[in-house]
């Protein structure tokens, strides 16, 4: 080994908006989307229609809430998901309506796809009663058990065994239900994930374990944080895996069906990259130093919403005209919704004490 | 009454439950083929069989977060460490997320799952695994603490642990696997957590101790009532929720009370249990109350040293003294 200058001396590696031949450096390399159109999918032209009107929801349900968090109407953390609308979006509508789900705590669409309403889901946002977590959780911790959607969680990585616990007692019940586990590419860092895949792979344990790489672990690149390629982890495991193209709703849709009815038939895990990009800032304190606006705006050309937008009104699924209409409404859903949050009540005093401990008579150390 | 070894307890009492209740499940490094690092599961796999008694890789980490996403799925899992001191690596599944996933739900999901496994020191095993966790865990809201001195204590416990609909540790010993005592015949036998219970009664000072140092204090006990000393012995047995008014009721009595604890003595169970009596029996006091912990000192590995660290007999002994004002 050549002894080094200690000015010299590098860890991690830098390189922040690197233009290389003239060409931006990503965050993320986009996979190729699928080219197959709605009906060789498998959906129909109201299966299209719900798909846009959530993926609208979701992203119309972020940008007011930014707004409300500007106005200072909220507190604590806000981490958005704009950008990334295709991956709940198209999930959701692939697998079953049991099939578990668990994220982290960039977990706002993923609450409003299973069944969070965007009134409960922004009553928990400004802290209410009537919030979706009765106002304990927050922005990170949405959640609707009844539904399968078991949470967001705030430990990065922490989820990732609770949700192959989930595929646990499936299995244990034989119940036949699939957990799918969604983490960002920060996540990826952890020890748990490993221990996990290793455990998944070895116990045969039906789970979906899907890195939601967004090119940035809170500001640090994926380059620049991880080595090689996210989705080989899975080589070391002898796990089966794939990559998809998360900014197209009908690639996600496509390949979360194949694999979600591979692991129902087999029983057997998947380690999944879906790439994407994650609009705003790691959460709303982020100056966004670390990337460049060229590199966004490219991303945002590829847009999920608008993507399938364009092709309803090119294949006349809906006209302009329709669209207006169902923009219009729910933006007015979403509206009413942080009107709601706002003149909720918070929580009685009394809930402090409430849903700690499932006792008779809770035990509170004084 | 039968006599069983503590380890033969326990695996009692894990046994009915599992027979009873079929969500309920084992799994741990070396719970299944080995028959259990120290034996307590010994039999289970050959009774129930690959689905419910679950060998797993050393990876507490994933199998404790595992076990959580089990228990929220419905099914109340029974997590072996080998010791606590490995399950510092899965802190977070039972600090961060078992502990915490109910209210941050709003009530929605319950994680009814017990941890389990030997606390505290075993002889000369070095510094990484020698520490009594119950203190800390106990620090946590959502989760209850038990660590218990008898085998009785153990089966009846063990029982009301693994249907608690809340995350409960439950701790034991090495040193106390072998140890023999009286479990009661009576079928379903429950010792409901959070009730301690006076094992030795005394007039003259209330020695409050749980875990292995019960031994201690008793063996102090036996000792100082030659000189005509009286120890009433204050086992908590759960560590939280605790039993504090059976405390309170002793002090009025004794008036004098010395705590012995096998964990450091910075905030600790020790520390609480003397901030907690001087609030609440502050004018039946006769002396300031005294404790017996480890040092704030890591655990050496030379025997000298380690028997210099570890509480004994004689430095509880010294401690009545104290607080009887006979030295």
């Amino acid at each position: 080994m050549t002894k080094m200058n200690l000015e010299d001396v590098r860890f991690a590696p830098t390189g922040i908006g690197e233009v290389e031949d003239g060409a931006v450096q990503k965050g993320v390399d986009l996979p190729p989307a699928t080219k197959k159109k709605h009906k060789s999918l498998g959906l129909s032209e109201d299966d299209l229609k719900a798909v846009y009107e959530q993926m609208f929801l979701q992203r119309r349900f972020e940008e007011r809430t930014m707004q409300q968090y500007q106005k200072g109407k909220f507190g604590g953390f806000l981490h958005l998901y704009i950008g990334q609308e295709a991956i709940s979006t198209g999930t959701v509508f692939a697998v079953n309506d049991d099939d578990d789900i668990i994220t982290a705590y960039r977990d706002h669409g993923w609450g409003l796809v299973r069944g969070v309403s965007a009134k409960a889901g922004m009553a928990e946002l400004f802290g209410k009663a009537a919030g979706c977590s009765k106002g304990k959780g927050g922005s990170m911790h949405f959640a609707n058990a009844e539904q399968h959607f078991w949470g967001g969680y705030g430990i990065v990585g922490g989820h990732i065994p609770i949700g192959a616990g989930l595929a646990f007692a499936s299995k244990y019940n034989q119940e036949g239900r699939v957990s799918l586990c969604f983490l960002g590419d920060g996540a990826v860092d952890q020890g748990a994930l490993h221990e996990t895949m290793n455990m998944a792979q070895l116990w045969k344990l039906p789970v979906i374990i899907v890195v939601e790489n967004n090119g940035y672990s809170m500001g640090t690149a994926a380059k620049r944080h991880t080595v090689a390629e996210i989705v080989d982890r899975a080589k070391g495991y002898g796990m089966k895996s794939a990559v998809i193209n998360g900014m197209d709703v009908f690639s996600v849709y496509e390949k979360m069906k194949e694999i979600a009815d591979d692991v129902r038939e087999t029983s057997e895990p998947w380690f999944v990259e879906i790439r994407t990009y994650r609009y705003r800032g790691h959460s709303m304190s982020d100056p966004q130093q670390y990337r460049t606006k060229e590199e966004l705006q490219e991303f945002q050309n590829t847009d999920p919403v608008e993507r399938l937008k364009a092709y309803i009104l090119n294949e006349k699924i809906v006209s302009e005209e329709e669209l207006n209409e169902i923009n219009e409404r729910i933006d007015q859903e979403v509206v009413e919704a942080v009107e709601f949050a706002d003149a909720a009540p918070y929580p009685d005093p009394e809930a402090l004490y409430e849903d700690m401990l499932i006792d008779d008579e809770p035990y509170f150390h004084v | 009454m039968a006599v069983l070894q503590f380890r033969e307890a326990i695996l009692a009492a894990i046994d009915e439950e599992m027979d009873r209740d079929e969500s309920v499940f084992i799994m741990g490094e070396e719970v299944a083929e080995y028959n259990g690092a120290y034996k307590v599961t010994e039999g289970l796999l050959d009774k129930y069989g690959f689905r419910r008694v679950i060998d797993t890789p050393i990876s507490e980490l994933g199998f404790a977060g595992i076990g959580v996403g089990a228990a929220m799925g419905g099914l109340r899992p029974i997590v072996e460490f080998m010791t606590f001191n490995f399950a510092v690596l899965a802190a977070d599944q039972i600090i961060n997320h078992a502990s915490k996933v109910r209210y941050m739900t709003g009530g929605q999901i319950s994680c009814p799952i017990v941890f389990r496994g030997p606390n505290a020191s075993a002889g000369q095993l070095g510094a990484t695994h020698s520490v009594a966790f119950d203190s800390m865990y106990a620090h946590f809201p959502g989760l209850k603490v038990i660590y218990v001195s008898e085998p009785g204590d153990a089966k009846g416990l063990m029982k009301s642990a693994i249907r608690d609909e809340n995350p409960v540790l439950f701790m034991e010993s090495e040193q106390m696997y072998g140890l023999k005592g009286e479990v009661s015949d009576e079928e379903d036998y429950i010792i409901p957590i959070g009730k301690g219970k006076v094992k030795r009664e005394g007039t003259d000072v209330t020695i409050v101790a749980h875990g292995k140092m019960y031994h201690i204090a008793v063996q102090a006990a036996n000792q100082l009532a030659k000189d005509g000393v009286e120890c009433e012995i204050i086992d908590p047995r759960t560590v939280k929720p605790l039993d504090l008014p059976l405390i309170i009721e002793s002090i009025k009595k004794t008036k004098r009370c010395v705590v012995v604890d096998e964990a450091h003595p910075f905030a600790g169970f020790a520390a609480e249990i003397g901030f907690l009596i001087q609030r609440e029996a502050f004018d039946y006091l006769d002396a300031p109350v005294q404790r017996v912990c480890l040092p704030d000192v890591n655990a050496p590995f030379a025997k000298n040293l380690f028997d210099i660290w570890l509480p004994d007999a004689k430095q509880v002994v010294e401690a009545v003294n104290q607080v009887t004002y006979r030295n």
